[in-house]
This record gives structure tokens, sequence and C-alpha cells, in this order.
């Protein structure tokens, strides 16, 4: 008898329970299963996003408090700091050259490797591999032997009667060195790429074929602009990195010579980190994220332009 | 016609490639040389195979082997991945399955943060590590995985889960279950391969990071392979070529095995959701 009520009664409130289950109440859990985040957003990201920039109007080393000076910061980098407008220029060379090359050469190879051929898988993973060391001491390291003066390069460059070239000791190369090494590590945005050939439609190349298009006429007029959202995404998310690149210049030429690969976030590094002027490295890191964030609304502004979207945009 | 097209491709991949791969076999090839053979000649193969790299390399040059080092990096790395493993597809189950208020607000706000560049926030997050004396210590890498901090791997399996049935949740509840329990029994077994997608990029990144690991790490004895390698760098790399040489090529081994076995899970993982590198 009273086992009966039990299973009456539990069939009762689950009849009761259910839609809440469904709908209302059930969803409100959810607030609790990403308050991880959340706590590590607020904490991790939020904070310090607004710290920096009020550390940013202070003179601050880790053994006084933070003391407000105004516009100190901002006034010494602009005016004093002969590091500073250096680090610019290198940095804008830096993401201007670097970030096309990469991204042409990951585009190039993922049309080759777009081809349905035996083994194809393979070669995939062969051209990915350089990328799975990204940001690695330990390549670093490498290209560091390969191309110091009596590195493999030149040595290679001496056997075929061609001078050597100090690659990364000439104040004048050492950049473009640097971005060619780069390269290198394209993995990532082929891989990309590769996924937005594969969506392209077979019936589009059909059509061109039909009206005569040969194979370079079909890239231009049908395969890159079917693109360009991941050439769009690609560009936005490599030229953020590459405003960031630190550990390459840092092993290999350590912002040398001659501060020639001094880019702005080893600058950011030696006065935060080295002279522990924290309020001036939150100052010039401000500045950066400010950098970045027009770069960025450029460019997805000017997508508008040249950006192709098969619903029509957005 | 046909056959010669085909050919020239094959050529073709196959010389890029192996330009593509070639540091990498010269520098596992070069570990094994004598320091004279590096430098006197350009073969790929070692006059004679010495081991002498690896020993010397190994047993370091301060107070701390190489082994050390090792250790140390499989402490940090290891909490790291398994709980950013872990959390994040707890969060992105949240965003997944449940349209509580803001939810539209705070997902692009998890979205935007890919595109915040951490060297901006990097000054007032070593404060506030310092202040709570976890610098010098794991801790600033093992805590933040535990919340979450990486949207990537958030936004990885959150494509992964959207592409599971709700029927199944549904039928699930039917049956009494609660709402952790249908991610813990029903939906995690299913997800094994966004979770070791999610892992196995997370280790990468973990081995291989080494600006945070330059700004919270200070002693020695707590360095990383990275720190560990940098250090025997500046320090003498006029006479140690091998040594350094032998040691960069350990510190790759870990990637490059979990690269090769998990490879099919690594190229589609970045193909459905990829932002990193």
């Amino acid at each position: 008898m009273n086992n009966r009520t039990q299973t009456q009664h539990s069939y009762k409130t689950r009849a009761k329970r259910l839609p809440k289950l469904i709908s209302g109440n059930r969803q409100w859990v959810g607030l609790l299963y990403i308050s991880p985040w959340l706590i590590g957003f607020l904490i991790l990201e939020l904070y310090p996003l607004m710290a920096s920039l009020y550390y940013s109007f202070t003179d601050f080393t880790l053994l006084r408090k933070p003391e407000f000076v105004g516009l100190k910061n901002y006034i010494q980098m602009f005016t004093k700091d002969h590091n500073f407008w250096n680090s610019v220029v290198v940095t804008f060379k830096w993401v201007i050259i670097a970030v096309p090359l990469k991204l042409t050469t990951a585009l190039l190879v993922a049309l080759l490797l777009n081809k349905k051929l035996k083994h194809i898988n393979f070669y995939r993973t062969v051209y990915y591999l350089p990328s799975i060391f990204a940001g690695s001491v330990a390549v670093a390291i490498l290209w560091r032997f390969l191309f110091m003066r009596e590195g493999l390069v030149n040595q290679i460059l001496s056997a075929v009667h061609i001078p050597p070239v100090d690659w990364l000791g000439n104040p004048d190369i050492a950049l473009y060195t640097l971005s060619m090494i780069n390269v290198w590590q394209f993995g990532t945005s082929m891989v990309l790429f590769l996924a937005g050939l594969k969506q392209i439609p077979g019936d589009l190349y059909e059509a061109g074929r039909i009206d005569g298009a040969n194979k370079i006429q079909q890239f231009w007029s049908i395969t890159l602009p079917m693109l360009t959202p991941i050439v769009l995404f690609n560009l936005v998310m490599q030229t953020i990195n590459a405003f960031q690149d630190f550990t390459a210049p840092f092993v290999i030429t350590k912002g040398g010579p001659a501060k020639s690969t001094y880019l702005f976030s080893i600058m950011i590094y030696d006065n935060g980190f080295k002279y522990f002027s924290m309020g001036y490295a939150a100052a010039l890191s401000w500045l950066m994220f400010a950098a970045i964030i027009t770069l960025t609304a450029v460019l997805f502004w000017s997508s508008r332009y040249w950006a192709h979207y098969e619903d029509g945009g957005k | 016609m046909r056959f010669l097209r085909k050919s020239s491709v094959y050529a073709l991949l196959s010389v890029l490639g192996f330009i593509l791969v070639y540091p990498l076999i010269w520098i596992f090839f070069g570990s094994f040389k004598t320091n004279n053979d590096i430098l006197g000649s350009i073969k790929l193969l070692p006059a004679e195979f010495v081991l002498e790299g690896y020993r010397l390399g190994w047993a370091g040059s301060g107070q701390f082997t190489f082994g050390h080092f090792f250790l140390n990096t499989f402490q940090m790395v290891i909490p790291t991945v398994l709980l950013t493993t872990f959390s994040s597809y707890v969060i992105a189950y949240g965003f997944a399955r449940f349209r509580f208020p803001m939810h539209k607000i705070l997902f692009a706000l998890m979205l935007s943060t890919l595109m915040l560049p951490p060297t901006v926030v990097i000054i007032p997050r070593y404060i506030l590590f310092n202040n709570l004396g976890w610098l010098d210590t794991y801790l600033p890498f093992v805590v933040p995985a535990l919340l979450g901090f990486s949207p990537f791997y958030i936004f990885m399996q959150y494509q992964f889960l959207r592409g599971l049935p709700k029927e199944l949740d549904e039928s699930a509840v039917m049956d009494g279950c609660n709402s952790f329990k249908i991610m813990t029994h029903i939906l995690l077994p299913l997800s094994k391969p966004a979770l070791v997608a999610a892992a196995v990029f997370n280790f990468m990144w973990a081995w291989n990071e080494f600006f945070s690991v330059l700004i919270y790490i200070s002693s020695v004895s707590k360095y990383t392979v990275s720190l560990g390698l940098r250090m025997m760098m500046d320090i003498d790399a006029a006479t140690t070529w091998n040594q350094i040489m032998a040691m960069s090529v350990l510190s790759m081994l870990p990637c490059a095995l979990f690269f090769f076995f998990a490879q099919k899970f690594f190229v589609e993982g970045i193909a459905k959701s990829g932002i990193k590198g």
C-alpha cells in the first residue's frame, strides 16, 4: 500500500516536473555550466584589460604603488623614447611583409593539395608538419643555426660559389630573413583554405568550363571570390598574431642587430619585465591594442567591397 | 597526357614537401654529428654517428639535467591539458544546450576574447599573480585552465556538441536524467573525437609555450624545456652545437608523436573551427 502511493506520487511529480525541465528552469542551469568561463572572463580578461588602461596613466614599478601621472607615459613614448618609433616601423613592416607572404603561400599550397590524388592525405600531413611546432624555441634555434654566418644556408651558397650573406647579422636583411622563416609555418591557414575550397560547388566550374574559361580565369573569377570569407578570416587572425610575434625574433635575433627586428612585443617585454616600468609597458600594450583594433576594423569594413558571401552578406 | 600532368603534380608536391621538412631532417641527423662535422660539411648524414650531443646535453651545464626540465614541463602541461579539456567541455555544453538570458551576448563575448591579444593583458595578469603569490609556480597555467581560459577549445567543443541530436537529451530527460547526468553519461561518451582533438591541440600549445613561461617562471629549478633550451642557447651556442640540437630534437619529439597518432583528428579539428597558429 505504502509502496504504491510512493510510486503514484513519484509519477505525479515527474509529470509535473517534465515540462519545466525542458523549458523554464532547465535553461537557467546553463549559466551554472558556463560560470567557470564567466569567472575567468571577469578576472583574467576584463579586469586586466581595464587595469592595464589604468596603469598606462601611472608611474608603476612593482615595488611602489601606482602613482597617477596622466599622459606622461604616452608623451614620453611619442617624444622621448627613440626605440618607440623604430619599433613601430619595424612592427608594421613585419606585419605587412609576413602576413601576405604566409597567406599567399598557404593558398597556393592549398590549391595544389586540393587535387583528388592518391596519397594526398600523406602530403597534407607533410605540409602541416612544421606548424605543429608553432612558436617553439626549438624551431627558433633551428633557424638560427641554418641562417647564421657559418650556418647551413651559407655553406650551401659557398658550395655553389655564391658569396655568403649575413642573414641575421645585417640590419638591412634580418627582418626579411625572419619573415621568410615565418612563412614556413603556414599550416593552419592552409588547412582553412583547403576546407574552403571543398565548399565551392563543382557546378560553378562546370559552368565556367562551358563558358570557355581556362584554369587561370576560373581561379580569378570563381575560386578566389568564393574563398574571400576565409581570406578575411585568415587575414584578421594572422594580423592579430603577427602583431604579437615574439619567440622567433626574441630567440633568433634578440631584436637586433641595431634593433632592426625589435618588434613591439619585445619592447613591451623589455619595459615590463626587464626594467619593471609596468606603467610604461601598459601604455605601450594599450597602444598596440588600439592598433590591432583599428586594423581589424579596417579589414572588416573594407571586406564589404571585396568579400563575397553566397547569402548576399551578413 | 593525363598521366603526365598527374605525375608532374606529384613531382612538384614531393619536391616542395621535401624542401619544407628538410630543416627538420637536418636537425635530426645533425644531433648525431660531432661539432666539427656540423660546421665543416653540408652532408646530411653524419660522418660518424655519435651520441655525445645527447649525453652531454641531457646532463646539462648547470645543476639541473634536461630530464629535470622535461619533468617540469610535464608537471605544467598535463594538469593544464586535462583541466582545459574538461572545463571547456562543460562550458561548451552550457552554451550549446541551454538558452539562458543573455546567451547571445555572452557567447559573442566569449568569441571576441579569441581576438584579444594576450600581450595587452599580460601586465595586470602578472601583477595579479604576483599579489596572489603564484609567480614561479605553475598555478598561472593550471588555474586559468580550470576556468576555461581558452575560448578556442570551448568553441571547438561547442561546434561538435551542436552536431549531436537534441533528441538524445530529451529522451534522457524522460528517463529522469538531470542535465549533469546527460552531459556525463549521454553526451560525453559520444564526444570522444572532439575531446581528443582539443586535448592534442592544447598539449602542443602548452608544450611549445614560451612567452608566458618566460614571464611567470624565474628560478631555474622550475624551468620548462623551452626555457632550458633558451638558457643553453644563450650560455654557449658557439661550442656545444650538437648538444643544443640534440635537446631541440628531444623537445620536439612529444609534439611529433602526438601529431602522428592523432593526425586524423587534427587536420579535421582545425578545419572545423581552426584559429590557432
